[in-house]
Parts: C-alpha cells; structure tokens; sequence
C-alpha cells in the first residue's frame, strides 16, 4: 500500500437517523455497525477510549483530526474488547511511530470486528450534534444511504437499551496485575478489600486501587448488598458504565442496602446510582460531556479540576435528600458532578477521577476513598 | 484570602525587539493593558520601543517611552507611585528588571506589590543550582551536569555525568568552544578548548539527551491553586536544537495518552512548587526509545524517563505561540490572575459562555517554523544549536499535518524556496544536521530514496515526522506521473500543495491550475479556532483555511475591507508594520467598516482575534490572499478591497497580482505603486517635475552597469530593485567590485540593478499622507549617520537639527509635488541625501528613494508628532479627505520635544557576521529617547540602545585614512573626559601627533601581545571605535576580528564616526533627562 492510502480505501458511508449522511473512507472491519453517534474532544487517548465500557451501544467520533498516530498496544485497553460500535475519524495514519506500538489503529479495528469511517469532515459532524443533540447512525459500507436510513428508523434509541448486562462481568474475580505485587501493610495487617461493583469498569480503576495496596474484587452488576457485604469489603466502588441509570433498578437496590455498611466511592454510572438511591433522577444530556478538559469546582475549596468525562446522562439534583451535599459543579453547564453523604462515608464523582484517558488532577480522591475505608477498619479494629 | 486589587500597575515592555525577545511582547504587553482596563486598575506602561502597539497612547492609561533601566523606572515609581509592579510580560528583560529593583531596595521603599512571580520564583528558575534542588525536592527529574573550572575537575565530573556528554563553556557565543563528547579521548580535546575559549575558565558538562524529544508546556496557575494546562507542544527537531529554533507542531502528535498527561503532571507541579500566580512555560527532554537511554524494556513501564530542561516563570515567546494556536488569550488571562482574579472568574472571550478554567481542546494541527536571518547574513554561520538565531516566525493551521506545514513553508516568503526547493550543491545524500536548511534537506533525501529510517536515524526528527513528509514526496512523485483529475488535485490540495508548486510538478501554469480548481469546484472553506472543539457554539471569527466539506466563514453582510499584515519579523520588516496594520483594523472599524485581518505572524498584535472583525491565519501569498477574497466575495462576486500598503513589501507586492485579478485596492493604485518603484518610470517623474536624483540608472547587463559607472563616476551604489532592507545593496569604489557586487545583485532576481551615484551627506526621511489634492508632511526626519549607512541602521532625529530653511522648504516642496504627481493615495515615504556640494546651484536636496506604503519610522513620528498617520491614510481609503479630517498641506508645525531613534542590533546571537554599518540592513530593532534637548534625547536613545559610554570608559580607536582628520575633535574630548585611549598603528601615531597619551596595540594577530583581540577580551577596553573604507572585501579584511569580538564582549563597538561623535558628545557633556510621560512632552508645557 502507497503511503497515500485514503484513495485506496472502499467508501463508506455515515448516515444518522435525521438524515444526514457524511462520506468517507471504510477502515476497520467491512459491513455496517449502528450506535448512537457521539463525539469526544480528547486529543489523545483513542485506545483508551475505544476500550472504555461507557462507550458500549455508541459510534465514537474523535474530533482531533490525525488518529492513531501512535499506534496500539494491550496496556492502553481499559477492558477486554473494543467497547465501541463505530469509530468516525478525520485521518487515520497507517503510519504509527511508537515504540510500545504493535498494531496500526486500522488493523486493531478490522482483527476485532469494529467498522470505522475515516476521511470525515469530523468537525461538521460535531457541529451538527452539537445542535441537534447526538443521535442513531450506522457506519456502513454495504448499503445505500436511503437502506441504511429505513434500517436506522426501525431500530430502538440508545437511551432505552441496557447496556451494562452486555459489559458487566459474569462473575467474581480478583484483580490482578502481571508483575505488580500487592505492597505489604506497614503493619503487617492485610490489605484492605475493596469490592468493585461492575457496571462497565475501566481496568485502571482498579489498577489506582492496587497501587493504593488494596486487594481488589470485581463482582457482576446483579449482585445484591448481602453478597457484597459477605465479601468483607473495605470499601466498595460504584465503577462508571454504560447508559442510562434508571434503567437499573437491581443496582439502586444493592447499593441502597450498602449505604451505612461501608465506605463507597461511585464514580460515573456509579454516582448517577447513588443519586438514584438519595431521590434524584437522571436526564439526558444534549450531546453529553466527552473529552478530557472539563472543568468542575469544588464548591468547598472554590478549587477547579479538569477532568476526564464520559457521559450522556446526569443526575438531577433538584431532588436530592437531604443527606446528601452536592458538592461540585461542572462549570461550562453547572451540572452535578459530586455528591457527598452527610454523615456516612459516601462519595462520588461524575468524571473520570482514573483518568485513562485524559488528565490525573483528581487521582487524589482514591487517597480520599482510602482515607474513609482505613479510618473505618481501623476504627472497627479498635473497637473489637 | 485574596490580595487586595491594586489600583495602579506598573507594567514594563521588553524594550527593541532582539533575537529572542521579539513582537510577542508587544503582543503580552498590550493584553496586560487592556485586562487592567477591564479590571478598572490604572496602567502604567514602560517601554523604550517606539515601534509598539503597546506604547500607543490608547492602550495604557500613562505611556513611558524611556530606557529600560532602574534608574528610569525609580523616577517613574516616585512619580506614579504605583500600587504594584506586573514584570511577567516583558520577557527577560522585565524579570530582570524587577529584580535590579528589589536589590536596590526601590520596590521596597516606594512600597510597590510584585505581582505573577515572586523574586524568590524568578531567581529558582534563573539560578541553574537553586532549580536543581527545587526539582529535586519535588521528584522531576532534571538533566545532570557539573560545572567545573579545571581539566582535574573536569575527569571527576565524569563519573558523575557518563558519556557521552555535552560541554559547554560559559560566556561563549553560540556554544563557541563546545560540543559532544562520546569517547575519552574526545572528552578531553573537547574539554580543555572549552576551558581556554571561556573567559572565566568555566564549563557546563552534562548528561547528553541528544535526540531526545523535545516538548513544552504551557500552564496556568491563579492565586487559589486552580492549574490549567493550555497547550502542548512537539518539537520536530530533537532536542539539542533551542525551541526558538525548533520548528514546533501543536499539539504534540507522538505522545500516547500517558506520556502526554505524564508531562502534563509535571509541568503543572513545576508551576505549583514554583507558586506562580499566572503563565509558565515548562520545557522537557522525553527518551524516544528505550535503546536511546539505554534501558532495557519491561513489561511493566510504559513510559519512557524524561528531564525537565527549562522554565520560564513569564509570558514567552511559546505561551504567544500557545496563545494564537488554541486561541486562549495567555497573556491577558496570566495578568487578570496577577491582580487577584481566579481563573474561573475570567471570562473564555471566544465561546463568551465558558470561563478561563479549562484546557483548549484543539480539532487542527498547528506547525510553527522560525525565520531565519540567512538570507541577509549569507555568511552567518547557519548551524542551530543552543543560541537562538531566528529573528521571527510563521505559524500555520490545518487539518492535516501536511497541510499545516506546506502552508507554513509559504507563510516564511523566501521566494522561490518552495516546498520543491534543493541546494544545488547537495550532495547525492543531503546533510541532515540541524540548520535552517533541514526540512529541505530531508525532503531532498526522500527524494532521492534515501531509507526513512536512516533519516530519522541521522537527524533525530521522529519517524512519524519523517513519514508525513515522505507522503508528500508521494504525492510529488503522484503529481509528476499522472495526469490531473479532480481527485488527484483534492488530495493534493488537502496536503497542502500551492497551485503554484501543483504547477511545476504537472507542468502547467498556476493561473492554470488555479483554473482548474474552480472549474472543479476544488476551493477551501474555513473553519473557526474556537478552543473548544466545535464543542461550543463561539462568536470569534478566527479562521484557517482546508481543503473539507463545510464552510464556517459565510461572506459578511456589511461593508468590508482586508488589510494585509506584514508576515514573519524579519530584518528589514520588523514589528513596525504591525503597528500600521493594527491601527488599520481599528481605524475600519472607527469608521463603521468591518476589518478583516489576514496574516502568518503567531507573535503579533495584529492577529489577536479582537484586533480585527474577522481574522484569517493564512500565508501572505496570490494564492491564499485570493482564495480568501473570493471566500469574502461570496455568491456576489464582489470582493472586499484590500489594503496593501501597511504590511510592508510582503503586502505592497501583492498590489500587481491583486490588480491582475481584478481584485480592488484600497489606496494608492497598482499604477501607482508601480510608477515609484520602477526606476525608469520612476526617473521619468522626477525629470518633468524637475526634481534631482543622483544620477544613475537600472541595467540588466554587466556591460550596461559598467558604462553606467564609468559615466557617472565612483563610488556607486548598486543594488536590485523590489527588495527589502537594503539586502545585496554595496557602495562599490571600482569597477573590480563593481563586476564582484553586480553578480549578487542580478541573484536577487527581481528585475533589474540600480546602479547610483553615492553622494556623500546626511540623510533625511519624511514621510507624507496624500489624499490626492492635499499633501500632509508630519515630520522630517534627519539620519545622524551620512548616506550609505541603511536608513533602517540609523539613528534619526526629530525635527531635524541641521537642515537650512531651504532645504526644509525643498523638502516639503518635492514631497508634495511627487506625492500629487505619483497619485498617492494614503502614505509615502521618502528618503532624501543633502549634498550641497553636488549641487552648487540649488539646495542640494536629492530624492534617493520613494516607498508608496507606510515605512518604518510611522510608528514613531504618529508618536512624537501626535498624527494618526494609519489612520488618516485609512479614511483617504474610504473617501475622507485630510481637509475634511480637519489636516491641512504641508509640514505640520514641529512639536517642542527632540525624539530620536536608534537601532538595535542582534549580532552577539550569529556567529560569523560582521557587525559594520553599511548599505545592508543589519539591525532587529528600535528604540527612541525623546526629551525637551538634543543632547538628553541622544542619551537616553544611547541608553537604551546599550551604546552609552560614560565618562572615564577606555577605548580602543582603530580608524580608517579617511576618518582620522574628522575624529580629531572626538579624540580631544575622550582624552578630556578621562579615557584612556588605545589604538592600532596608524591611529596610535595620530593620536601621539595629537601630544595626547596613547597605548598602541597591534591588529595584526600574530604579531606580538597585546593585541587588539587581547585588550578586547580581557576587558581592558570597554568600547570600541572601528572605521572602515572601501568595498566589503576591504571591510571584511579590515577589524572583522575587533568588531566580532566586541559584540562578543557585549561592549559598545561604533563602526559609523557619526555615531561614534553622538556617543562622545553625550559623554563629554552629559545633559540631565527628564523622565515623562510621552504625551507630556509632545503636549504639555516644558518646563
């Protein structure tokens, strides 16, 4: 293949279920794939992203121009497979320079079955969601713009499907890294568990929590408080995930019967749950908050963090019990972004405080976490 | 808790613009301004540039022009008693300053506030020990280097810095005497020249990261620990090359997601431990494979180690840089946070719904390429290293890399150095060390199938660099075998390719291809920077242009005008014609017409996206400056006029390819232009208006120029027409240099070669305002330098101190019957030599030059004369006679102040170029010192322009035959002022003659110590005077080696006797400055 590939490519369509239709180049797999079509602003990170649960059910449109620039390798995955439906970009290079880099951006795509369009103008597209809201479109390279279009108005909204028993775990697991110890107690005690409850989790999630010298379990969306609890856990962590959240009413019940048992940390989807559990409902954003430079204040310390987010939908906090603060807004839109319990060990954060991709300013809300889970245990130890 | 808002800042410029220190400054200087404006807080503002927007009296509430020193700024501190001192954005010069003032114990005494920095911050990141141990305390690693003054101490240094190492001697030039060491044996050649080529005996070693990736950080921090990071940056040259240097693409293309946020926590704990409240650029060295550092890969590290190399606690050239390629106003936001405001506090002025406290998401690929000198200073020493040499830069936008960069190269206007461009003494495999000649060098090498990985290989660039350029070569290869189609010429287009270079590699013409492009409707659209992504929808029309589907710049509904900027600061087009340009924008504006900006230029003023309705980021060339008319002219057909006399030569030549294009201008007609600059025509009007030049004519032949010579009588200036600065200009005394000098000359390219009588005398410089009927004459300008010096090297004095009412009146007279002749239509400027001697009968006042555009003294008389020349000229444009705007013909009455400009020159930056004064144009900038006298005007302009020596300073004179009678006088006032004089051979026996004390000391270098070079370096003088006759053979033979090591030494070196007599007048007697505000001189009562 000539370094001038883009004309070497089969074309391929973007059409959205509003009947726009945007032309391209097909890369990844062959045939057509259908999401709701979204778009982030990170300018790096494309694996991350590609592998993040959230994006499960969606078309991801990076809207930096030249993707895959560095090329692909297993420790940028957030989770096992590629999340996404569809990947719309601008330019993707065939000509990665990276010495971790094992894989072109198109070939990774194509060997795990996900269709993307390149040669888009990804910035009109933005534009357009921007002000439409986001919406259903198929990446397809197999079909006219008006079949694609029938097919698309047949299908169901993204909003209404559940997507986290797709990305969830089956089962209980225990977290571990190749090579990388559990760091012993400096007093000789054993490490805190912590239980994540997989709602679509992100691998370094859990990865902060092992640097954090925590044994970490993973354990499926179904699993009720009592299960939980019967691990023992120091902690427990609402992870991010995919979709809607009032479409999970198990989860709101097992966290409902967590609170006041043990420390939680939600983060994403897991935050959203936790609104859920203290009275407030969610809403659909218009085109979400999805890159890795968004503000959010800390209405205590007037502090601002730029964080990593991923999300379509967000929590209400017009209805919020009284137990729970609000305790930081985002500051483009002044949508909730942290709540925090009043007097139980309950916190949570709609951004990406794991960052991968995107910025590591709030890292430091793991350690917050730690600090409650090793008061806590201490506290009980003392007491025992 | 928060500081209390000051109520008055004191805000210092960076005075003329340096190598290093250029337009973006004035750039800072004039956001801090306009955000103390907003806050409510008075400004006071010091600058000795006269040539800046900032110092523009609409701009701070209180403008000084003086020099940059503490004694200056004590009186303006006693006189304004301001609440506190802003320092961050005048560059280096400000920091320096605001610590020279905390020694002095000024700040303390009048009480004033530092803000941004602290002094404790700003010595931590000057003093290379005290940051070593700061990023040591806080875990960022930092390069390792000993600093050593012996080879004892230099063999134990080893042991701790490992080979290979770099070495480099202290106060050297350009990293004279320095280099790599990879062996031992190397180790020590090196080591001990640099210990002899340091005048102290000291040298840096350190830990070599050689073909690392460089990259930058731009970050913010307010006064409540909120960090921002604006802006990432790759070099695309590794390390070892300075950042100034460095061609740079924003944001950083080769980074994973961890490598790019690793940097990122870094910089913005550098910001953090350093406690600045404001802007700061953080630089780092990052490993690019592990084979590089020699670290074997694990499984588990995914990143490589990096070291932190450089901060800078201020504003700076990249935070412009940053600014203009994100679009987030650095400087403006950095002096809001200076006064208390916090981050989230600040409005984002593009979206005008989100505020200051996020990080630019950019959707485009911004390349930035430094412009070179070279093309002035052939003989420069063209090899990038650690001392920046680039005098300015281009930066361009796409949404390719390709793109940003093709456009890039045509944003530099070097002519005929396209993106096709060869050396055409290349060897078959083109040497690929680090020059301005590089990215030609490795595209010549794709070229001619040299392996991609052997070039990254040989010249560190990244190979993902290396391969984007060799897709361009593709297409070049594409375009020479296949016939055009509508989708070949697409992609060619989205590359980046010019029509023009479409053309030569599908042998066709440019109007051809620039046919075929509308026939296929391949055109660009534009689309917004907007710092966001597309995210928001932004009300700033900031716009690049690219080859894609949807265009965000529809043609605007009402009346509009473009104003063509001046591109990339360059000797010869400095900062001054950014001035004009900027006040065109304003004055549109002022007159209810939309102004739309088009410029290359990151660091300026005039593309601040408030500065002009509308603002196109695009290369200053036939073909984007139409594509973007034609973009204004929409569905209607009808462009907007355009401007073309503010930008300097870069705009005024685009009058005939406009013209040619049926595109309107504003102004002065392409005739018109074109009657003033051709010679021929040119004569032809100055023979029926029966006004004398100095007899010469334009020969395309060496035979033509020969005769012509020998027909009007050495010596003769010979230079091309149509170039800037004076570039290829010689005075030539014989015909052997004549056939030398008439070779470069046709080189140019441009046409013919003038070839005139050089008429010995002062040289006098008007500029005029014509509205066709009326003539305005500001000011006259009188150089103190004689003719042959270039006008831009001079120093000018106004109102002039000794013409004749004769010659004022045949002054003005000429102006004004050439201005009325030539159709001018807005601003003209020309340059007369007074010669009586030529001229028995008359007054002995010869037009040597006209310019049919703004020249580079308007910013200056607009300031000392107080008349809005820019934007007089604009509203002649839109059809506002100077009677209507209330000016009437002729001279405008003299102001009762003396004002006088003086250059700046860069050369202790380039290695290997002579610093004498003559015909070329060799300085950077300009500064002005203006006061009620002549004398105190001269001082503080010498003040300010580093050449003030006082009283007592020894001297070394080294002069020509020619200047000996004439130096007498100045010989007897430096004896009477208690300088120890010493002098080469001939001078010495002059002086002797004189019966005044003299130590002789020889220029012949082999012959015995001391020698000129050794009372130089050893600081046995602190000023030199060094007069040369002849060609520049005779020149160059004649002290280059005093004159280079003068600049060196940082020492004052007169190369003209007319500056050199100014300097020893004002040290002989010494007039007590004043210090005021501008406006208080030029419009207030003298006391």
């Amino acid at each position: 293949m000539s370094l001038l590939h883009t004309s070497e490519r089969p074309p391929a369509l973007l059409v959205l279920a509003d009947g726009r239709v945007f032309a391209g180049v097909g890369v990844g797999a062959a045939g057509h794939s259908d999401g709701e079509v979204v778009f982030s602003t990170s300018m790096t990170g494309y694996q991350e992203a590609l592998t993040d649960p959230s994006f499960r059910g969606q078309i991801l449109t990076m809207t930096f121009p030249l993707q895959g620039n560095y090329g692909t390798n297993a420790s940028m995955e957030e989770s096992a497979t590629i999340q996404v439906r569809g990947f719309v970009v601008r330019e993707m290079t065939d000509l990665p320079s990276h010495w971790r880099s094992i894989e072109t951006l198109h070939a990774y795509l194509e060997r795990r079955g996900i269709p993307g369009i390149a040669e888009v103008d990804t910035r009109a597209l933005t534009r357009h969601l921007r002000s439409r809201g986001v919406v259903m479109g198929t990446i397809t390279r197999d079909e006219t713009a008006e079949q694609a279009l029938a097919r698309l108005q047949a299908m169901p909204d993204y909003a209404t499907l559940d997507y986290v028993a797709e990305v969830s775990t089956d089962a209980a697991y225990d977290f571990e890294e190749p090579n990388r110890l559990l760091a012993p107690q400096s007093d000789g005690s054993p490490p805190p568990h912590i239980v994540v409850l997989d709602l679509g989790v992100k691998r370094n999630i859990m990865r902060l929590l092992r640097q954090r010298g925590c044994q970490v379990t993973a354990v499926p969306h179904t699993t009720d408080a009592e299960t939980i609890l019967s691990l023992r856990p120091d902690g427990v962590l609402l992870s991010p995930g995919p979709g809607d959240p009032m479409l999970l009413d198990h989860v709101t019940e097992a966290t409902r019967g967590l609170i006041g048992r043990t420390p939680i940390m939600g983060i994403c989807l897991g935050h959203q749950v936790i609104g859920r559990v203290f009275g407030a409902s969610s809403y659909k954003l218009k085109f979400g908050h999805r890159g890795a430079n968004h503000p959010v204040r800390d209405e205590i310390t007037g502090k601002v963090y730029i964080t990593s987010q991923n999300h379509g939908f967000a929590v209400d906090g017009d209805h919020l019990d009284a137990a729970v603060q609000v305790t930081q807004l985002h500051l483009n839109d002044g949508t909730v972004e942290g709540l925090q319990h009043t007097s139980e060990p309950v916190f949570t954060i709609q951004y990406h405080s794991e960052a991968s991709p995107g910025p590591n300013d709030t890292e430091f809300l793991f350690d917050r976490f730690m600090t409650s889970v090793r008061t806590l245990r201490e506290s009980s130890r003392g007491g025992r | 808790m928060r500081p209390p808002k000051p109520a008055s800042v004191l805000i210092i410029g960076s005075g003329p613009i340096i190598i290093g220190q250029a337009a973006e400054f004035d750039y800072a200087g004039t956001q801090a301004c306009k955000a103390m404006r907003e806050e409510g807080i008075r400004s006071i503002l010091v600058n000795s540039n006269p040539a800046t927007i900032m110092t523009d009296e609409e701009v701070a509430d209180v403008t000084y022009i003086e020099p940059l020193t503490v004694e200056v700024l004590e009186r303006i501190i006693a006189r304004e008693r301001p609440d506190a001192l802003l320092p961050t954005l005048g560059g280096q010069t400000g920091l320096n300053l605001a610590v020279e003032l905390h020694e002095a114990g000024i700040l303390g005494k009048y009480n004033v506030r530092l803000l941004g920095s602290s002094i404790r911050t700003i010595k931590l990141a000057e003093d290379r020990e005290l940051f070593r141990q700061l990023l040591t305390d806080i875990g960022e690693p930092t390069p390792v280097s000993v600093i050593v003054e012996s080879w004892e101490a230099a063999q134990a240094a080893l042991d701790i810095v490992g080979l290979p190492a770099v070495v480099r001697p202290a106060y050297t030039l350009g990293g004279t005497g320095g280099g790599i060491a990879h062996s031992l044996e190397e180790y020590e050649r090196i080591m001990k020249n640099g210990l002899d080529a340091s005048p102290i005996s000291q040298v840096l070693v350190e830990q070599s990261l050689l073909g690392w990736k460089e990259l930058e950080y731009e970050v913010m921090r307010d006064g409540n620990d909120t960090c921002i990071t604006i802006c990432n940056m790759e070099n695309l040259d590794p390390m070892g090359v300075h950042t100034g240097d460095s061609i740079v693409v924003a944001p950083s293309q080769t980074l994973s997601d961890r490598e790019y946020h690793m940097l990122r926590n870094s910089a913005l704990k550098i910001i953090r431990a350093l406690g600045i409240e404001g802007g700061c650029n953080v630089q780092f060295a990052l490993a690019p494979r592990p084979d590089v550092v020699g670290w074997a890969e694990s499984d588990t590290a995914d990143c490589l180690p990096y070291h932190v190399i450089e901060v800078n606690p201020r504003v700076s050239r990249s935070s412009a840089l940053a600014s203009k390629a994100t679009g987030y106003p650095i400087a403006r936001v950095a002096a809001k946070i200076a006064v208390g405001k916090r981050l989230h506090e600040v409005e984002n002025a593009v979206t005008r719904r989100t505020t200051a406290a996020f990080e630019p998401a950019l959707d485009y690929v911004v390349v930035k390429i430094p412009r070179w000198p070279f093309d002035k200073f052939a003989g420069g020493d063209r090899t990038l290293g650690t001392q920046m040499k680039a005098t300015g830069e281009v930066m361009a936008i796409d949404r390719t890399f390709e793109g940003a960069l093709q456009k890039a190269i045509r944003s530099l206007e070097f002519g005929s150095r396209t993106i096709l461009w060869e050396r055409s003494d290349w060897p078959a495999v083109p040497p690929l060390d680090a020059t301005d000649e590089r990215i030609w060098a490795v595209l010549a090498s794709i070229r001619r199938h040299v392996p991609l990985e052997e070039i990254s290989g040989r010249s560190g660039i990244d190979p993902w660099f290396v391969e984007r350029l060799a897709r361009i070569v593709e297409m070049e290869r594409t375009l020479l075998a296949q016939d055009l189609t509508p989708l070949l010429l697409r992609e060619a287009k989205r590359l980046g390719f010019a029509d023009r270079d479409i053309a030569t590699l599908a042998d066709r013409l440019p109007d051809q291809v620039r046919a075929l492009r509308e026939e296929w409707d391949i055109r660009p659209v534009y689309k917004m920077v907007d710092t966001c992504a597309a995210e928001f929808d932004a009300v700033t029309p900031y716009f690049y242009s690219t080859y894609e589907d949807e265009n965000e710049a529809p043609p605007t509904s009402r009346e509009s005008v473009l104003v063509l900027g001046s591109g990339p600061i360059r000797i010869g087009q400095g900062i001054e014609f950014d001035y004009c340009s900027v006040r065109a924008a304003r004055a549109l504006q002022h007159a209810g017409i939309e102004s739309i900006m088009a410029n290359s230029n990151p660091e300026t003023v005039s593309t601040d996206y408030d500065t002009s309705d509308r603002l196109y980021f695009e290369p200053l060339d036939e073909e984007s400056v139409r594509d973007l008319l034609e973009n204004e002219a929409g569905d209607s057909g009808e462009a907007p006029r355009t401007i073309v006399q503010f930008g300097g030569q870069t705009a005024i030549n685009m009058a005939k390819p406009l013209n040619n294009a049926a595109l309107p201008i504003a102004g002065s007609s392409a005739d018109s232009i074109d009657l003033a600059e051709d010679r021929g025509r040119f004569g032809q009007i100055l023979a029926e208006l029966d006004i004398p030049q100095p007899p010469g004519a334009a020969v395309h032949t060496l035979e033509e120029a020969l005769s012509t010579a020998d027909a009007i009588g050495y010596p003769v200036l010979v230079r091309p027409s149509y170039v800037l600065g004076g570039r290829a200009m010689e005075v030539v005394q014989d015909a052997n240099e004549l056939v030398r000098f008439f070779g470069a000359a046709l080189a140019e390219n441009t046409g013919a070669v003038l070839i005139d009588k050089y008429l010995v005398g002062p040289e006098v410089e008007v500029d005029a305002i014509c509205d066709g009927v009326t003539v305005l004459i500001p000011g006259i300008m009188e150089h103190i330098e004689r003719a042959g010096v270039h006008s831009g090297d001079s120093m000018a004095v106004y109102p002039p101190q000794r013409l004749t009412p004769e010659q004022r009146d045949a002054i003005v007279d000429y102006t004004t019957r050439m201005a009325l002749a030539l159709q001018v239509r807005g601003l003209m400027n020309v340059q007369f030599v007074i010669a009586p001697a030529a001229a028995p009968n008359g007054p002995g006042v010869f037009v040597i030059e006209v310019n049919p555009r703004s020249s580079r003294t308007v910013p200056f008389l607009s300031k000392v004369t107080g008349v809005p020349m820019v934007d007089l000229a604009v509203n002649i444009m839109l059809g506002r006679s100077l009677l209507e705007q209330g000016y009437s013909a002729g001279l405008w009455p003299e102001r009762n102040l003396v004002a006088v400009k003086a250059p700046v020159f860069s050369m202790s930056k380039l290695v290997d170029v002579d610093t004498f004064l003559g015909p070329e144009m060799k300085s950077t900038g300009e500064v002005m010192g203006v006061d009620y006298t002549f004398g105190a005007a001269v001082r503080k302009a010498l003040i300010a322009s580093g050449l003030h020596v006082t009283a007592g300073t020894p001297f070394l004179l080294s002069l020509s035959n020619q200047s000996k009678a004439e130096a007498v006088a100045m010989i007897r006032d430096l004896h009477e002022a208690g300088c120890r004089l010493y002098a080469t051979e001939g001078t010495a026996a002059l002086i002797e003659g004189l019966g005044i004390p003299v130590e002789m000391v020889t220029k012949r270098l082999n012959e015995g110590h001391p020698n000129v070079v050794d009372v130089i370096r050893a600081g046995t003088v602190k000023a030199v005077i060094n007069t040369v006759e002849g060609g520049r053979a005779a020149v160059q033979r004649d002290g280059f080696h005093i004159r280079r090591n003068a600049t060196e030494m940082r020492i004052p070196c007169f190369t003209s006797i007319d500056t050199a007599r100014a300097a020893i007048q004002a040290l002989a007697h010494p007039d007590a400055y004043e210090v005021r505000p501008l406006l208080e001189y030029r419009d207030g009562v003298r006391p």
